[in-house]
């Protein structure tokens, strides 16, 4: 057997729909946001070739031989990306062995990195993908509830890319973010109180930054002794040298005012996750170019740290000129309600086109793969999706879904349980069906 | 009498309180049927499992309102139907007409409300609230009594702290009525209470008055992993069982020797009552449910699960009111149908534990594709602000399948089956002449992820008002807080 037909039979034996990226497709009569420089075509055609955008206007002339998907006046965004999440990398919650998230040790936190960990297999990719997501941003985390654990981590390591396309390495680039949790939690886990967590993050970039200068000499011991494993120095040299932000969870007003300091100070880059209090100093934020990853709906005091927490803290970051990303939810089993998460935002004040731009070209321009994905311009990668109203909508649906150019299969482990059970009683057991 | 009463707070005798249920709480005065058992009542309410339901009693009294007529609106009612162009009237904090043409009557404040959408206020049957409050510090986590397996003795309502925040922004999402459950820890968690959302001093101000108590049982994982880690039972699913069916032999037992005790005062002469059998809170709960005084609320995921729990309750002679979670309704869907058991549920949630695995969207509109009572819940204090949204998703979800619900269909599910599933439904759940004039006025269509609850009423009082500051309730907690006075 030919490799190819290796491939084909592999592929029609585990039911696989066979991926066709060298397709060239033409998406036609549809109402298009670019979210790019073209912004919305009231009807044009997506024209994919060789899995990247060729074409995209209201007058795109169509090849012969392409394959049209009319869009009958339905409504195409780029992919949608999951900023923050656990996708890939988490399978069960309350099972530990099921997920690769928080993995990080009192020597390797730093050096924690998820993308050991990315499943091409799991089931939440394809429940997720059918909620629009084409792209991700898998993060660590330290969950609080761990007893078992060791107490003292101060990073919970790094964030890798991930498309949710067709093959087995949906890894695009890791280290794209060190993740580090500030406030009541990053106190909890490092001393107790933030001025031991604000000092040993200091002291950390301080030592990155003296093992980045004297990296030849470490092995000869001709260094000052560091309290970070050289796993974790290394892993911090990206991070001083201003190449890999940090990801820093943290919500009161005055912490996101020190980290902004520490930011200055320090010399390194900064994304703020959360940020339940960002709107008290939105101003600061916007002037300091940082970007937010917010989830538009935390507004109920949940800690002393986020007693401003507000519906419209999304929409007056915007106002003040604040890069935002919207987050779904951090669990990758809800990634999907990153579009409801952003219509709400729409709800309490955020103008429509920020708010898909929180979900699509924001997130990939922050976290490194603007010119890849994000938006619909020709010669970048070929995500999109084709909807039957406005994408922030539940009552919504996905019609197409394509990622590099590959027209994805519209079923998920879930649709089969459904269509399994949708007629009762079963004349036979339903797991013959 | 009255002086033996007082030697021995326990005697009163059968024929003092005879028929008390018609008199003013039992004073004793009116003496019908003397020698009735079922009468028999002890003079001290903490005493005697009979005078359950007068414990804790509600002191909820409607806010002030005026007579208010919402004109033009779309209106669904919450009993199956869509109005287009209708009135709705609130009287005396009552519903007193719905439907096209109403008349408005002379001296009522009428809202404008063309484009605007009605339903009635919105019913969430399972809620934290108050026993899981903001912020969510251990201070405040009073919802699992995680002591026992069994603690059908607690109450849900000695736990609501009535400022948590949490009210405010449920109330801002149109929730007018919710149930608190206890958690989930216990195979019986202990008794719920279903509240009105009214910003109040007390939880007796909020008690919704004439609401039957539930009862949380718990299914699954949470109890023997909770029970299994410290070494004792149930440390299985077959330990639960176990656990459960020895509390209803338990349970049945205690309720024959109320019976007897009861019987046999009332035949004996003055001089020969016996002594009552002593109050036990928890077999007193068990009991409650045994006579369909008070509602099971079961905590369960898996099909198989359910389907065992339903033999248990047939193998005591009670019933299951709803199952919650219920991530695998759709599996026994027809089976609950036929039982009528309602089935809480989310459209989003699933993959957090083992016996979630196979939660589907589609879950609540298979439930009700088979005729069944499908309930979204939120079980969240985030969920609980937009249980109309949830609708949306697992509406779209059915309608996906081809399905076909309507947007009539899908508002029961956070209206009127959820006020059936507590025990509500003839006071609330619906718009209809009669009802609790419980409402939401929507901005735009509540399916849409747009639309916002512009005025909450409960009882016929603005409760919330999106444009007037003066109907947004803030906690005591929130007070005063940084943050607070630049908030729109």
């Amino acid at each position: 057997m030919s490799p190819i037909a290796r491939i084909l039979a592999l592929a029609l034996m585990t039911g696989i729909a066979f991926p066709a990226a060298a397709e060239t497709v033409a998406v036609t009569n549809a109402r298009i946001h670019t979210m790019g420089p073209a912004g919305e075509i009231g009807r044009g055609t997506v024209l994919i070739r060789d899995g990247k955008l060729a074409a995209v206007g209201a007058d795109v002339a169509i090849p012969a031989g392409a394959r049209v998907v009319d869009a009958a006046g339905g409504v195409v965004t780029p992919g949608l990306v999951a900023a923050d999440t656990t996708l890939s990398v988490a399978e069960v919650n309350s099972l530990h062995a099921t997920n690769d998230h928080d993995g990080a040790v009192e020597h390797l936190s730093a050096a924690f990195d998820v993308k050991y960990g990315i499943n091409p297999n799991s089931t939440l990719i394809p429940v997720a993908r059918l909620g629009g997501i084409t792209r991700a941003v898998v993060t660590p985390d330290i969950e609080e509830d761990r007893d078992e654990r060791p107490k003292e981590r101060l990073f919970a390591g790094q964030a890798a890319t991930i498309h949710l396309g067709p093959g087995e390495d949906l890894l695009m680039a890791s280290g794209v973010g060190m993740v580090v949790h500030l406030g009541e939690a990053g106190a909890g886990m490092v001393g107790g109180a933030r001025g031991t967590s604000f000092a040993a993050l200091k002291a950390a970039l301080d030592e990155g930054r003296h093992y980045a200068l004297n990296r030849a000499r470490y092995d000869y011991g001709h260094t000052r002794p560091y309290r970070l494993s050289r796993e974790d120095l290394e892993a911090l040299v990206p991070v001083v040298e201003g190449r890999m932000p940090l990801l820093v969870h943290v919500h009161r007003a005055a912490d996101i005012r020190q980290v902004l300091k520490l930011a200055r100070e320090d010399q390194v880059k900064v994304v703020l996750l959360d940020a339940e209090e960002g709107w008290m100093v939105a101003s600061e934020i916007a002037k300091a170019r940082v970007p937010v990853v917010v989830n538009p709906l935390s507004n109920l005091p949940a800690r002393f740290e986020t007693l401003g927490a507000t519906l419209e803290n999304a929409a007056r970051l915007h106002e003040a000129g604040v890069t935002i990303i919207i987050e779904g939810s951090r669990t990758g089993h809800f990634a999907r309600q990153v579009r409801y998460n952003a219509g709400n935002a729409v709800a309490h004040g955020l103008p429509w086109k920020a708010a898909l731009e929180a979900i699509t070209i924001n997130p990939a321009r922050v976290f490194g793969f603007g010119a890849r994905a994000g938006s619909l311009e020709p010669g970048k990668e070929a995500d999109l999706v084709v909807w039957d109203g406005d994408p922030l909508e539940p009552l919504t649906q996905p019609r197409q879904i394509f990622v590099k150019g590959t027209e994805m299969p519209m079923d998920s482990r879930a649709r089969q349980l459904a269509k399994r059970y949708r007629d009762l009683p079963p004349d036979q057991p339903p797991a013959y069906r | 009498m009255r002086q033996f009463a007082s030697a021995a707070p326990w005697l009163l005798s059968a024929a003092l309180l005879a028929g008390c249920a018609s008199t003013d709480g039992g004073k004793g005065e009116a003496v019908k049927g003397g020698g009735d058992p079922a009468s028999v009542r002890l003079a001290a309410k903490g005493l005697d499992p009979a005078a359950s339901s007068e414990s804790f009693p509600s002191t909820y009294r409607p806010m002030p309102s005026v007579t208010t007529a919402i004109v033009g609106a779309r209106l669904l009612t919450g009993t199956g139907e869509e109005i287009e162009d209708g009135t709705i009237v609130l009287e005396g904090g009552r519903i007193t007409a719905v439907g096209r043409g109403v008349p408005v009557p002379a001296g009522a404040t009428v809202i404008e409300a063309r484009g605007k959408w009605v339903t009635p206020g919105l019913i969430d049957a399972h809620s934290h609230l108050g026993v899981y409050a903001s912020p969510s510090v251990a201070a405040h986590s009073d919802g699992n009594e995680m002591t026992d397996p069994n603690t059908a003795n607690v109450w849900a309502e000695h736990s609501v702290w009535p400022q948590d925040p949490g009210f405010t922004r449920a109330l801002a999402g149109g929730v007018t009525s919710l149930q608190v459950l206890p958690g989930s820890a216990n195979l019986f968690g202990g008794r719920t209470v279903v509240l009105k959302n009214v910003p109040a001093r007390t939880m007796q101000d909020m008690k919704f008055p004439g609401a039957p108590q539930g009862l949380k049982m718990a299914c699954g994982e949470n109890p023997k992993r909770l029970y299994g880690g410290k070494g004792r039972s149930p440390a299985t699913r077959m330990g639960n069982v176990a656990g459960y069916r020895k509390a209803w032999i338990d349970a049945a037992d205690y309720q024959r020797k109320w019976d007897e005790w009861r019987k046999k005062y009332a035949a004996a002469t003055d001089d020969k009552k016996p002594d009552p059998p002593k109050r036990d809170l928890a077999l007193d709960t068990l009991a409650g449910v045994l006579r369909g005084e008070i509602l099971v609320q079961n905590h369960c995921y898996r099909a198989d699960e359910m389907a065992m729990m339903l033999d248990v309750a047939r193998e005591f002679g009670y019933r299951i009111t709803m199952f919650h979670h219920a991530s695998e309704a759709y599996k026994i869907a027809d089976v609950l149908a036929r039982e009528d058991i309602c089935v809480a549920t989310w459209a989003e949630w699933w993959g957090f534990k083992m016996e979630a695995f196979d939660g589907i969207e589609e879950n609540p509109a298979l439930v009700h594709a088979k005729g069944g009572c499908t309930v979204i819940h939120s079980d969240d204090e985030t969920i609980i602000q937009r249980l109309n949204q949830e609708a949306a998703t697992a509406m779209a979800a059915g309608n996906r399948l081809g399905l076909n619900i309507t947007r009539a269909d899908a508002i029961k599910w956070v209206t009127a089956n959820p006020a059936k599933a507590i025990g509500v439904l003839d006071k609330t759940g619906t718009l209809e002449a009669g009802k609790m004039a419980d409402v939401v006025l929507w901005s735009a269509d509540p399916f849409s992820v747009y639309a916002v609850a512009e005025k909450v009423f409960i009882d016929g009082a603005v409760a919330y008002d999106r444009a007037d500051r003066r109907f947004q309730p803030q906690t005591d907690f929130e007070l005063g807080q940084p943050g607070k006075e630049s908030r729109r």
